[in-house]
Order: structure tokens, then C-alpha cells, then sequence
């Protein structure tokens, strides 16, 4: 099929319009001494145009999305490196409004930082979303580790953007631990191009489905060492020693983009590599893939929630409890290369749910920490009675993360679950124990920081110290009532989001 | 009606933490409001619905999560039958209690009462669902605001207790999800009444497995020796209303979903481990009751009484009959009564005294005759005195136990005369002897509230002592289905 130009663009709307964003942003403040006079001390001012163009470009890219959405288009351009299909749109959705909201949270602090650095944030930021959209579109093994390196390499930057030691630090550990993730990942693809011929997936395919003796090794290594490669940007063990020392160090808001967004293009990535170029459950050695993912996903749920056990830094906390959770997720990759046809959409349905639970706990921490200056769990004692807003939204975030109704976070394990015991295989029901068994664990330390929220403080009878307002900006206000919003709804009318999950692993499943 | 029913105290809870910090004294008459409305529509599905019908009675359905093909459809399903309407009345029943026994509370009483109704809801919805996932959702909706009001409002260790209750019952129903998702899987569906009609007859897993991981859940709620030590723990360190509802009603989660899931959907399990369940049913009635002689804690005592006395409730599951499954049902509800009278009384004890060390308290009688003479009567029925609720249940359980499990009945009554022994030692310990002077300042239960609490479950006791037939015939008519089913095994 030959496609036109305007299609071949169209295919890629979402992405190429966040990489102009960025372009933009950049060009912007460049050209910013023309119009802005000379007075430019380097300090942030109103006039900044960097977060109005990087809205801009977010909401350009989401409603490119929808266009998508509400069209169905499906096809493949470049040769079929990148192909568009529902999947993608649903992952594009996804990270545009996680970046989006990153972006609005982040705007006090990137002020905080002068203007040139707040435009070098926000253009970084649009430029790892816009590399993240395309990470889902891509179908060929070079396009992915090509866009991949794109989102990792900014990524990189933005986590060390804060100066100061700890940022810095931060950023020099990310940078090691991708460059180790990222070289055991090409080698992972040579295994399979290797094996293959070929470095399009679906060429892939055609290769894994034939029983062939002499390749099984050759085709499990590589699938293997992709799997641990990417376990970087999914923060699966054993690739997820960097979570917390970078949650910790980084800039809150770069660490809350990365929690979410960097691990739903990694999943992304992951279902396209495991469905379309090895057929699902139909390859060879499906068996052992599927074993392999469930030992993963059983030790990252217990090493992620033993971890957090004793934390007292809340960023800590949550960088083992992304491992955590990312665990979860795995089960349902698990699922899925067992022959669960449940399998894709739980894990997108589980995503989105993380999505809209981690980025609200994220932004109660980070307007805790910008107006505390800390970020002990201690600060969160009483705060229901300071910051009734803050407490509830961030009360109920962990609640999803424990997995308790009435909340989003429940309902996503419940699906999880049920997908994995639907393969009706043994191991797997067994691997599901493990992972409502990790859920009374994860429950410990969820429950005990949920737990600081309503307590007072021994001197709290009347002595007080008043404390600094902890009421945040208007927008981020909102912010946190959608994600609050989002958890309820989804947890109580989920039937949309589920819809939209399982169409989107239709596309997948159908290619 | 069963949606509003069970929505009420929701919506009421609402309503109560929405209330303004200047009339946040009044949360407690809201509250009571709501649960005195829900009370009434209790009473009205127990009255209302046919027990001599077969199947359930004002089932309110639709489906909750459409995903067809994903296995994965879940039913928003209400329905009352005659195993679930006396716990539905129960529930109802304690709840208006627990709110009288809380008319005190000062210390942020908008959060406390609308946590305290929310709790209601839980537990009703426990009682009124007829799918399993959503039987599950309110299984867990319980836990938050249990573990808040304890650790909240608790005393002593109050936090430790708070996160080992949550430990446990998380733990169990670890378990029990993992069962369900089994069943569901084997059978199509999550649906109670079709999973009951057709048993899966194999499943992913060998159906012993998903037997016992479905009882893990219940038998920790129950709770039976050796799952038993989050209880004493939760209960002595909860406040009192909270331990009547726990003791009341909470526990009775377990017995109903032995009754309702573990039998009716695994009636081969069921059998073929029926001597193992008599064999933890006598050990619970035995080591419970031992233990309890040796409490030193007046609130502890009745906490590990509560563990002995459901060890009745599995006796007469064990047995499988019509008659020792309705002896289990009764003594739910009967122990319901009695134990959340106990409950009332130490804690009015409590309040007055501020000590529940029975080494302290003594010659009570004298000061506080009213508290004293109802706890009497609760002990006399906990014991088993015949014209009181508890003889009624305990005797139609060993009647109908004694066949089929000899040994565990044998313990089982063994167990009464220990229960006996700590019961009237207790009393004489407290209440008994010559005043002492410490005590001397006390008054008896003079607000209206505190005797409204009493008298009420006093009377339901003598009530279903002297004339149980209008319960036994409903309760008897929810376990006979269940009864054919094991009979057809």
C-alpha cells in the first residue's frame, strides 16, 4: 500500500508535533532578546512563552491522537517501521496527559530554575513524550532501540537538570544504568536478528512460529536480554537498581514523568516485541518466556515491596513501590505469553490506572516537598487537618496502590489476576498467589503512610506551629482533583476504560 | 430496596463527614438517624420476605463491569434469602448499638461515625451480594475503615493491633480472591446462585486447593485456633463499638461465607474434609475456652470467648445436616447478641472505672446493680442457659453435630462446661464480694442511651431464648438448600 506523503506524516501527527513543540520551545526562548528587550537577567518572568507552547504542543499531539481514535486508522509507513494502530493511539492518550499534567505541576519549580532552564525542561520533556509516543508506533527492531535511545538520552538530562549534587548524581547513575540496559538490549536484538534475518517484527514472527530446534537457544537468549533491557525503562528486576537513588535525586517532577510515562513506554514496548514479533503464545518458546516473565514479575513484586517496607523518604518509597508494581504489570505479560487473550488489555488497563494513581501521590509529594523542603514521612503527620485537599486525594492514590475498592487500583489487579488465572495454567495460579500475598505486604507500608495522615502530632494540642500554607496553585489544585477524579471513576464505572483497553489490544492481537 | 439498604449508611456517612466543625457534636444524632432508618428497612426485608420461597428474594441486578469475552463480567447483584436476612437484621441491629455506645465520643466525631457507617455498608454488603467478585469487593471494603477506627481511636497498642488485624484478614483473602478467580474461570461465571446450582466439577488447579483457599479467608475471619491471634489483640486495643460490631457482626462474615460459598459451590470438598474442619472446630472450642480461663483482661476474656464460641459455628458446619447448619447459623446470630452485649457492658465498665484488669474490680455489684445484672444475663446466656438465645443454638448444633462428628460434639460440650467455669468465675470476681471504696464514686448506667443499648439486646435475648421459632424457621429455610446439596454429593 502505497501511502501519500500527507498520510506517511498523519501517521506520525502525535510525535512529530511534540518534537516541533520542542523545537519550538527552544527557538522561542533563542529568539527571546528580540521581542523581550535587553533587560534578560536570566531570571524566569511572565513572559516565558515555554509552557504555553509546550501546552500547545501537548494538546496538538492528543488531539492528533483522538483524529486517530475517532478515525480507526490503522497502516504502516517507513517501510513498516512504524506502524499506527489503536495500541499506539491508546499508549499516545496516555503519555500526552501524563506529560501534560507533569507539565503544569512542574511549572512553579521550572520557574524556580530561570528561564533558560525551564525552556531547556520543558523542550526535553515534549521531546522524551513525543520519542515515547513513537516508542509505541514502533514496529522494527532498529526504529525501537533508535527511539528508545531518544527518550532515554533526554531523560538523562532531565533528571540531572537540578543541579546540585543529588541531581547530578542522580543523573550519572541513570546515565550508567542505561547505558548497561541499553547495550544488553542491542544484544538482545542481534540474538533475534540473527535469528530472524530480519529486524521487523513481523518478520520476527514468521521466524518464532516455526518450530525450528536449532534456533529455540539462540531465540530465547534474545528474548531474554531484550526483556532485561527494557526492564530498565519498565523498572523490572533485576534492571531496577537505579528506581530508587534516581526518584530520590531527581527533580520530583522529572521523577514523577519517568514513574509513570517511562514505564508505560517500556510495557508498551514489550507487549509489541512479545505479540507481534513472537506471536503472542504461539512461539516456540512461548513456555519458557512465559516462566522467565513470571519469575521476574514474582521477584520484582517482593523485592520492590520489601524494600519500601522501612522507607522514610517518601520518593524512596514510591521508587520501590513503582518496582512493586511494576511486578503486577509483569504477571499480566506473564498472562499473556501463557495464551491469556486477556493478558494485553489488563496491562493497559492496569497502566492507565497507574497512571492517573501515581501522578496524583507524585503531585501531593511534590507540593508537600516544595513547601516543606522535605520529604520525610514525618511531614505527612496531621495532614488531613492542614490540607484536607491534599490528604484526601493522596488517601485515596494509596488506597488504588494497596489495591482496596472503591478505588481504580483494585479493580486493576483484580483484572490482572483474573487474567492470568484465565491462561488456566498451574504456575500461574500460583504466581497470582504470590501476588495477592505481596498485596498484604504492599498493604504494611501503603497503610501506615495513609495511616500518618490522620494522626496528630504528640505536641499537636493547640501548640502548633502553623506551618506554611500547603495549599498549591490553582491549576495543580484541579490536577489533583482529576486524578483523584480518575481513581474513583474508573474504579466504580470502569467499563469505558476497559472497552478502550480491549480495543486497543484488539489492534494488536489483530496484526 | 436492598440498593437503598445498603447505600444508606454510605450516603449517611456522607452526610456526617460533610457536616460543619461547629455542629460536629450532632454527627452523632445523624448517625443514629441513619441507622435507625437502616434498622428499619432491615426489619422490613426480615419480615417482608417469604421464607418458605426457594431462591433469593428482592434481588436488585445489572451488570457492574461489561467485558465480555475477557471473562471478566461482574454483576452488581443484591439478593436476601433466609441464610442472609437474620445477619442482614444483625447487622442493622448492632450497628444502632454501636452508635448508642459511642454517644460520648468527642475526639473528631464527624470522621469517627462516618467511618462507623461506612463500616455498615461493608458488612451488609457482604451479607447481601450474589456474585463473588462483588462479595470480594465488599470483603475488602471492610478493612479501611476498621483499620481507622482502631488505630484512631483505639487504646494501648492500638496501631500494631490495627495492622495485624489488616495483615491477617488481607492475607486470608489473598487466598480466597486467588479460589474465586479459579472458580469463576472453570464455571463462566462469578454468578453465586449458578456457581450453586451446577459445582464446578474440575478447575486450573485441583478443586481441593481452591477449597481450602477459599475457607483460608473465612476461617482467619472466624476465626479458628491457630489463626485466631489477631483477634484478642484488635478486640482489647478497638473502642467499644468497634469491638461490637468486630465481635457482632464481623466476625460472623466468616460462618456466612462458609455457609453461603465454601459449602453450596464445593460441596465435594466440603465432605471429603469435613472431619478435618470438626477436628479445628473441637480444637478452637477447647484450647479457645482454656485459654480464656486464664485472661486476666476483662476485654480479653470476652475476645477469646468469642474464638471458643465460633468454634461452634464450624462444629455445625462440619456436620453438613439440616439441623447442626441451621445450629450454626443461630449461634452466629445468637452469639451476635450475646457477645455484643459483653462488649457493651465492659465497655461501660471501662468508661466508669478505666480499668479492665479484673484483678482491680470488685464488689461492682454495689454501685453499678443495672451494668452488673445485664452482664449476668449476657454471661448466662453466653454459657448456654436454656431460656436464653444461646441454649437455643448450641443445642440445636450438637443435636444435629452429634451423628456425624461424636468427638468434635463431645469437646464442644466439654467446652460449655469450661464456659461456665470462666463466665461465673468472672462475675464472682468483678461484681461479687464487699464494695471496695475505690469504686465507691461510680454511677450505673443512668443516660438513656447506655440503657437503650442493653435493654434492647436483653430483650431480643430473652426473646429468642423463650420463643425462637419465627428465626429458626426463616434460618431454617436458608440452610436446607444447602443441606440437599451436601446430602446430593
Amino acid at each position: 500500500m502505497e501511502l501519500t506523503g500527507f498520510a506517511q506524516i498523519h501517521a506520525i501527527g502525535a510525535s512529530a508535533s511534540l518534537f516541533a513543540g520542542a523545537g519550538l520551545v527552544l527557538l522561542a526562548q533563542l529568539a527571546r532578546p528580540l521581542w523581550a528587550g535587553r533587560g534578560g537577567d536570566g531570571r524566569a518572568g511572565p513572559g516565558s512563552p515555554s509552557f504555553a507552547l509546550a501546552l500547545a504542543a501537548l494538546a496538538v499531539a492528543a488531539a492528533w491522537s483522538l483524529w486517530h481514535e475517532a478515525t480507526g486508522s490503522s497502516g504502516a509507513v517507513l517501510d513498516g517501521a512504524v506502524v499506527v494502530d489503536r495500541f499506539a493511539v491508546y499508549f499516545a492518550l496516555l503519555l500526552t496527559a501524563s506529560a501534560a499534567a507533569v507539565a503544569v505541576v512542574a511549572r512553579d519549580w521550572a520557574q524556580g530554575l530561570g528561564d533558560e532552564l525551564a525552556s531547556d525542561f520543558y523542550a526535553l520533556l515534549l521531546a522524551s513524550a513525543g520519542a515515547m509516543v513513537l516508542l509505541a508506533q514502533a514496529n522494527d527492531l532498529v526504529a525501537i532501540f533508535v527511539v528508545l535511545e531518544t527518550t532515554s538520552i533526554a531523560q538523562f538530562v532531565l533528571v540531572g537538570i537540578g543541579g546540585g549534587g543529588r541531581s547530578a548524581e542522580a543523573g550519572l547513575k541513570y546515565v550508567l544504568a542505561g547505558a548497561v540496559a541499553a547495550a544488553v538490549l542491542l544484544y538482545g536484538f542481534v540474538f533475534l536478528f540473527g535469528v530472524a534475518g530480519t529486524t521487523s517484527l513481523p518478520g520476527i514472527a514468521e521466524v518464532a512460529s516455526s518450530d525450528d530446534g536449532e534456533l529455540r537457544l539462540a531465540l530465547l537468549l534474545g528474548v531474554a536480554l531484550v526483556l532485561v533491557g527494557l526492564g530498565f525503562k519498565m523498572a523490572l528486576v533485576p534492571s531496577h537498581g537505579w528506581v530508587p537513588d534516581v526518584y530520590q535525586g531527581a527533580p520530583p517532577p522529572v521523577a514523577a514523568f519517568l514513574s509513570v510515562a517511562s514505564k508505560a513506554a517500556g510495557f508498551a514496548v514489550a507487549l509489541r516485541i512479545l505479540y507481534v514479533g513472537l506471536g503472542g503464545g504461539a512461539s516456540s518458546v512461548a513456555d519458557e518466556i512465559a516462566v522467565t516473565v513470571g519469575v521476574v514479575a514474582a521477584v520484582s513484586m517482593t523485592a520492590g515491596n520489601l524494600g519500601a517496607f522501612w522507607q522514610q523518604d517518601a520518593r524512596r518509597l514510591l521508587g520501590y513501590s513503582s518496582v512493586a508494581q511494576a511486578g503486577n504489570i509483569a504477571i499480566g505479560v506473564a498472562a499473556l505469553v501463557a495464551g491469556s487473550a486477556v493478558g494485553p488489555s489488563a496491562v493497559l488497563f492496569f497502566l492507565a490506572t497507574y497512571a492517573a494513581t501515581n501522578l496524583g501521590l507524585f503531585f501531593v509529594v511534590i507540593v508537600v516537598g516544595e513547601r516543606t523542603g522535605s520529604y520525610q514521612l514525618s511531614e505527612y503527620e496531621g495532614l488531613a487537618r492542614r490540607a484536607p485537599l491534599l490528604a484526601a486525594v493522596l488517601g485515596l492514590c494509596l488506597l488504588s496502590l494497596t489495591g482496596l475498592p472503591p478505588t481504580a487500583g483494585f479493580l486493576a489487579k483484580l483484572y490482572i489476576f483474573n487474567a492470568a488465572v484465565q491462561a488456566s495454567q498451574p504456575w500461574l495460579v500460583g504466581l497470582v498467589a504470590v501476588g495477592v500475598l505481596n498485596t498484604a505486604l504492599s498493604a504494611f507500608y501503603y497503610l501506615r503512610w495513609a495511616r500518618l495522615l490522620v494522626r496528630e502530632a504528640p505536641d499537636a494540642a493547640g501548640a502548633r506551629r502553623p506551618g506554611p500554607s500547603l495549599l498549591p496553585a490553582g491549576a495543580t489544585q484541579l490536577l489533583l482533583l482529576a486524578t483523584a477524579a480518575a481513581v474513583l471513576v474508573f474504579g466504580i464505572v470502569p467499563t469505558p476504560l476497559i472497552s478502550a483497553a480491549r480495543r486497543a489490544a484488539e489492534a494488536l492481537v489483530a496484526l | 430496596m436492598l440498593t437503598v439498604l445498603l447505600f444508606l449508611p454510605a450516603l449517611g456517612a456522607a452526610f456526617v463527614a460533610l457536616l460543619p466543625r461547629a455542629r460536629e457534636h450532632d454527627a452523632r444524632w445523624l448517625a443514629l438517624a441513619v441507622r435507625g432508618a437502616t434498622l428499619v428497612l432491615a426489619a422490613v426485608v426480615f419480615v417482608a420476605h417469604e421464607s418458605g420461597e426457594p431462591g433469593y428474594q428482592f434481588v436488585d441486578r445489572f451488570e457492574w463491569i461489561r467485558a465480555a469475552g475477557a471473562g471478566f463480567s461482574v454483576q452488581y447483584a443484591l439478593g436476601v434469602d433466609g441464610l442472609s436476612a437474620p445477619m442482614v437484621l444483625l447487622n442493622g441491629l448492632l450497628s444502632v448499638v454501636a452508635v448508642l455506645v459511642s454517644f460520648r465520643i468527642t475526639d473528631r466525631p464527624r470522621a469517627y461515625f462516618a467511618w462507623l457507617l461506612l463500616l455498615e455498608t461493608a458488612v451488609m454488603g457482604v451479607f447481601l451480594s450474589l456474585d463473588l467478585l462483588q462479595f470480594f469487593v465488599f470483603w475488602e471494603l471492610e478493612l479501611l475503615p476498621m483499620y481507622l477506627l482502631i488505630s484512631g481511636w483505639g487504646t494501648g497498642r492500638r496501631e500494631y493491633s490495627a495492622t495485624k488485624f489488616v495483615l491477617y484478614t488481607l492475607a486470608g483473602s489473598a487466598f480466597m480472591l486467588v479460589g474465586f478467580l479459579v472458580l469463576g474461570l472453570a464455571a463462566g461465571s462469578f454468578d453465586i446462585e449458578v456457581l450453586a446450582r451446577e459445582p464446578v466439577a474440575d478447575a486450573a488447579i485441583p478443586l481441593s486447593l481452591v477449597f481450602w483457599a477459599v475457607m483460608a479467608a473465612f476461617l482467619v475471619k472466624l476465626p479458628v485456633v491457630p489463626l485466631h491471634t489477631w483477634l484478642p489483640d484488635a478486640h482489647t486495643d478497638a473502642p467499644t463499638a468497634v469491638s461490637v460490631i468486630l465481635a457482632g457482626v464481623l466476625l460472623k462474615m466468616g460462618g456466612y461465607g462458609i455457609l453461603r460459598i465454601a459449602l453450596p459451590l464445593l460441596p465435594g470438598q466440603a465432605q471429603e474434609f469435613s472431619t478435618a474442619l470438626a477436628a479445628i472446630a473441637g480444637l478452637t472450642v477447647l484450647y479457645g475456652a482454656v485459654i480464656t480461663l486464664q485472661q486476666q483482661d476483662l476485654k480479653r476474656l470476652v475476645a477469646y470467648s468469642s474464638v471458643s464460641h465460633m468454634g461452634y459455628v464450624l462444629l455445625g458446619v462440619s456436620a453438613l445436616g439440616t439441623t447442626a447448619l441451621a445450629g450454626a447459623a443461630l449461634q452466629m446470630f445468637t452469639h451476635g447478641l450475646i457477645t455484643g452485649l459483653l462488649f457493651v457492658t465492659v465497655g461501660l465498665i471501662y468508661d466508669r472505672t478505666h480499668t479492665r484488669e479484673i484483678a482491680e474490680l470488685r464488689g461492682l455489684m454495689h454501685r453499678l446493680p443495672l451494668i452488673g445484672a445485664v452482664m449476668v444475663v449476657a454471661g448466662l446466656a453466653s454459657l448456654g442457659l436454656p431460656g436464653l438465645a444461646g441454649f437455643v443454638a448450641e443445642f440445636t448444633t450438637f443435636v444435629g453435630a452429634i451423628q456425624q462428628q461424636p468427638a468434635a460434639t463431645i469437646a464442644g460440650v466439654g467446652g460449655i462446661v469450661l464456659a461456665a467455669g470462666y463466665i461465673l468465675w468472672t462475675v464472682e470476681r468483678v461484681f461479687t464480694g464487699p464494695p471496695d471504696e475505690r469504686w465507691s464514686g461510680l454511677t450505673d448506667a443512668t443516660a438513656w442511651w447506655e440503657r437503650a443499648a442493653m435493654g434492647s439486646l436483653v430483650l431480643l435475648i430473652v426473646a429468642v431464648g423463650i420463643f425462637p421459632r419465627p428465626l429458626t424457621d426463616v434460618i431454617r429455610h436458608g440452610v436446607e438448600p444447602i443441606a440437599a446439596v451436601m446430602g446430593a454429593a
